[in-house]
């Protein structure tokens, strides 16, 4: 019965003691949920447009980052290097169209899953021969981050917010309402949901999916390039982060693969369950529960609801 | 002109069904099979320890996943913490009975990697592709976590890691620190050979067939009578059992001592890689498929240097490895793009020429 208690009576009894902790706790969550968001954000465009599970996806983050640091490194101002950085993302998107998606079109998934294993080992050979392997410091500040804590005193204690993380949650709100706005206002946007829909009803009134390859790949890279720099102002650019881009999977899963509101509360979801699991009952069985409690809150969801909270409802049953 | 099916009839069922219907093929198996038995011999001890122990371990690992993967159809990204239940299960075993013979535990430590592979295998009952694909990351991340908390598996050892005791077959060290490459690695080859048997016999079997049934269509496969539950977890259970023996194989008769970290998250992608480069659904694949991802990184690290070296261009050990990661990526999607279905293919589509060689058709 110890452990019962334990598990479903002393977590809560905290949490009700210390008010301030679990806000602290929330708040961690919430800010890493928004970036466990961004990176799913990519998957999901991509996953949308071309079928395709795109598994580089986590390089492309560490990827864009790096190029924006290092071209910053060589004297380069930063805005230009941010710029330059998104056009590195569009050549990317380019190269990757016409080498490997054209090719490989009508495939199985699972190959085209596994070329774009191949684009990861590439970019991962690329960046480290040009830029080296080790971490670097995100440069907030040529950037106009905000460095700095904020202390709110409430709940009896206090609870620090890092400006560094407000930031990113509002930067991360304002990328998504633009792609909100370009998917359903833009010609582009609706001939992307369109060839979501149907890849040869596309074909048919004219939409070039080439073209919108390319399109959706780009859109992919700036969200990585996005992701790349709130990543890496918080624990510097390495290639450890692309690790992080598995974390996203979970995510996707709860939020369904083809859903953009779905990719964004799955990811609040994530991040604010596994903080909570964390602190609360990870010290239960050593701590270290991070590594894998989104995965068993995903695994656990599946059983329920296979197609996630906002997925296509038509999906392959057994 | 040597490789002909003319004059070759199949007088009874036993030999047309039989799994090397061609004469030609069958004693270039046996060719093989004493080409590799003579390498121990004539073999030096880096190609033996750094090439050959490796390259049959993954051989191994790869027709576990082919098994799942390829002839079930169903994604997996556990297959390292897999390969870690069995290694992990090999030390408990033969620690607590240090009596009974090592290899009799390589054996039987998989049957706790097939069981757990089977639990965790109970989500695709529901789901299927990708989704299926990371839920079997919840396997891999949960499994490597209990190797680093669980101080129980490694004997409460204070460095955490799993080291090979001396273990002996027929008076000669095989396990452990005195045993020469050569011996482990004969009794490397002799376990793949026999499990790859197995293997062959169980997919052109009654069994492997309900695994064909199921990844073509499961839902016909249904209502043919192939119970989708039974053969799923089957498949998730011979699977892991692969795996783990290769796990067992990995620690205990290449590195000779491991820490958790040799069962991450890569070694399911590499893995998979070779399944899927060597070719879904063949044996001969997974073998193609290891030795393409282990062996050409090898080789290249070798190849590299004195190719650029003539032109004056002297590479530092760590542009080599950037270079080797660049030319691995480039040539997965190269070989992706020439021919999707693997190296297995491109082997089928050599003999099928060599079979009308001279002539056209």
């Amino acid at each position: 019965m110890d452990i019962l208690y334990k598990v479903f009576i002393e977590p809560f009894v905290f949490m009700g003691e210390a008010p301030d902790l679990l806000i602290q706790t929330l708040w961690e969550g919430l800010v890493s949920g928004v970036l466990y968001a961004l990176i799913a954000l990519g998957f999901v465009l991509i996953f949308k447009a071309s079928g395709v599970f795109n598994f580089a996806q986590g390089i492309m983050v560490v990827f864009a980052a790096l190029i924006l640091v290092g071209l910053y490194e060589k004297g380069v101002p930063a805005f230009l290097a941010l710029i330059l950085a998104a056009g590195a993302m569009l050549v990317l998107a380019m190269v990757v169209e016409r080498v490997v998606l054209r090719p490989l079109v009508n495939q199985p998934d699972i190959i085209l899953f596994m070329a774009t294993f191949g684009l990861t080992y590439l970019l991962i050979g690329f960046g480290e021969l040009i830029f080296g392997g080790s971490p670097r410091e995100m440069i907030t500040d040529a950037l106009f981050l905000p460095q700095g804590t904020t202390e709110l005193e409430a709940f009896g204690g206090s609870v620090r917010l890092q400006h560094l993380d407000i930031a990113a949650a509002v930067i991360a709100s304002i990328m998504i309402a633009l792609l909100a706005v370009f998917f359903s206002k833009t010609r582009i946007g609706r001939a992307l949901r369109a060839v979501a829909d149907s890849h040869k009803a596309a074909l048919s009134v004219g939409i070039s999916l080439n073209q919108i390859w390319v399109i959706v790949w780009f859109a992919a890279g700036l969200v990585a390039l996005v992701a790349g720099i709130m990543w890496g102002a918080r624990s510097g650019v390495s290639f450890s982060l692309q690790i992080i881009a598995l974390k996203a999977l979970p995510v996707l899963i709860l939020g369904g693969f083809t859903s953009i509101p779905g990719a964004i509360i799955g990811g609040l979801i994530i991040g604010v369950g596994e903080k909570l699991g964390e602190f609360y009952w990870g010290p239960l069985v050593g701590g270290g529960v991070e590594t894998w409690l989104a995965y068993v809150i995903a695994l656990l969801f599946l059983l329920y609801r296979p197609q996630g909270l906002f997925g296509e409802k038509i999906i392959e049953r057994i | 002109m040597l490789y002909r099916e003319a004059g070759q009839f199949k007088t009874n069922y036993v030999s047309d069904s039989a799994i090397f219907p061609l004469r030609e093929d069958r004693i270039g198996l046996g060719l093989i099979i004493l080409a590799a038995y003579v390498l121990a011999f004539v073999g030096n001890d880096f190609l033996l320890q750094a090439v050959m122990i490796p390259f049959l371990v993954f051989s191994l690992a790869s027709i576990g996943l082919n098994i799942l993967t390829g002839y079930t159809g169903l994604l997996s990204l556990g297959t390292g913490a897999f390969m870690g239940v069995g290694a992990y299960a090999c030390y408990k075993l033969m620690t607590a009975f240090p009596d009974v013979n090592v290899i009799v535990w390589i054996l039987v430590s998989g049957f706790f990697s097939a069981a757990v592979g089977a639990l965790f295998g109970l989500p695709s009952l529901r789901i299927k592709g990708f989704y299926l694909a990371v839920a079997t990351l919840a396997a891999q991340f949960f499994l490597q976590w209990c190797f680093i908390r669980i101080p129980w598996l490694v004997n409460y050892n204070v460095s955490g890691a799993l080291d090979a005791p001396l273990r002996t077959l027929f008076g000669t060290p095989i396990m452990g620190p005195n045993a020469t490459p050569q011996v482990r690695y004969l009794v490397v080859l002799t376990i793949v050979i026999a499990l790859t048997w197995l293997a062959s016999n169980l997919v052109h079997g009654r069994i492997g067939r309900m695994w064909i049934a199921i990844r073509d269509m499961d839902l016909a496969a249904e209502l043919m009578g192939i119970r989708p539950l039974q053969t799923k977890l089957l498949a998730f259970a011979v699977s892991s059992y692969y795996c783990g023996v290769a796990g067992a194989l990995l620690v205990f008769l290449w590195y000779g001592g491991a820490e958790y970290d040799v069962f991450n998250i890569n070694q399911s992608f590499f893995i998979l890689f070779m399944v899927i480069i060597g070719g879904l659904g063949s044996l001969i694949g997974s073998f193609f498929g290891a030795a393409l991802i282990f062996i050409m990184p090898i080789v290249l690290g070798i190849v590299l240097p004195a190719m650029l070296s003539p032109f004056g261009i002297s590479v530092g050990a760590d542009t080599i490895e950037h270079l080797r990661f660049m030319i691995t990526g480039a040539l997965i999607i190269f070989f992706l793009i020439v021919e999707p279905h693997g190296l297995a293919r491109l082997w089928q589509i050599g003999k099928q020429k060599l079979l009308v060689w001279p002539f056209p058709y």
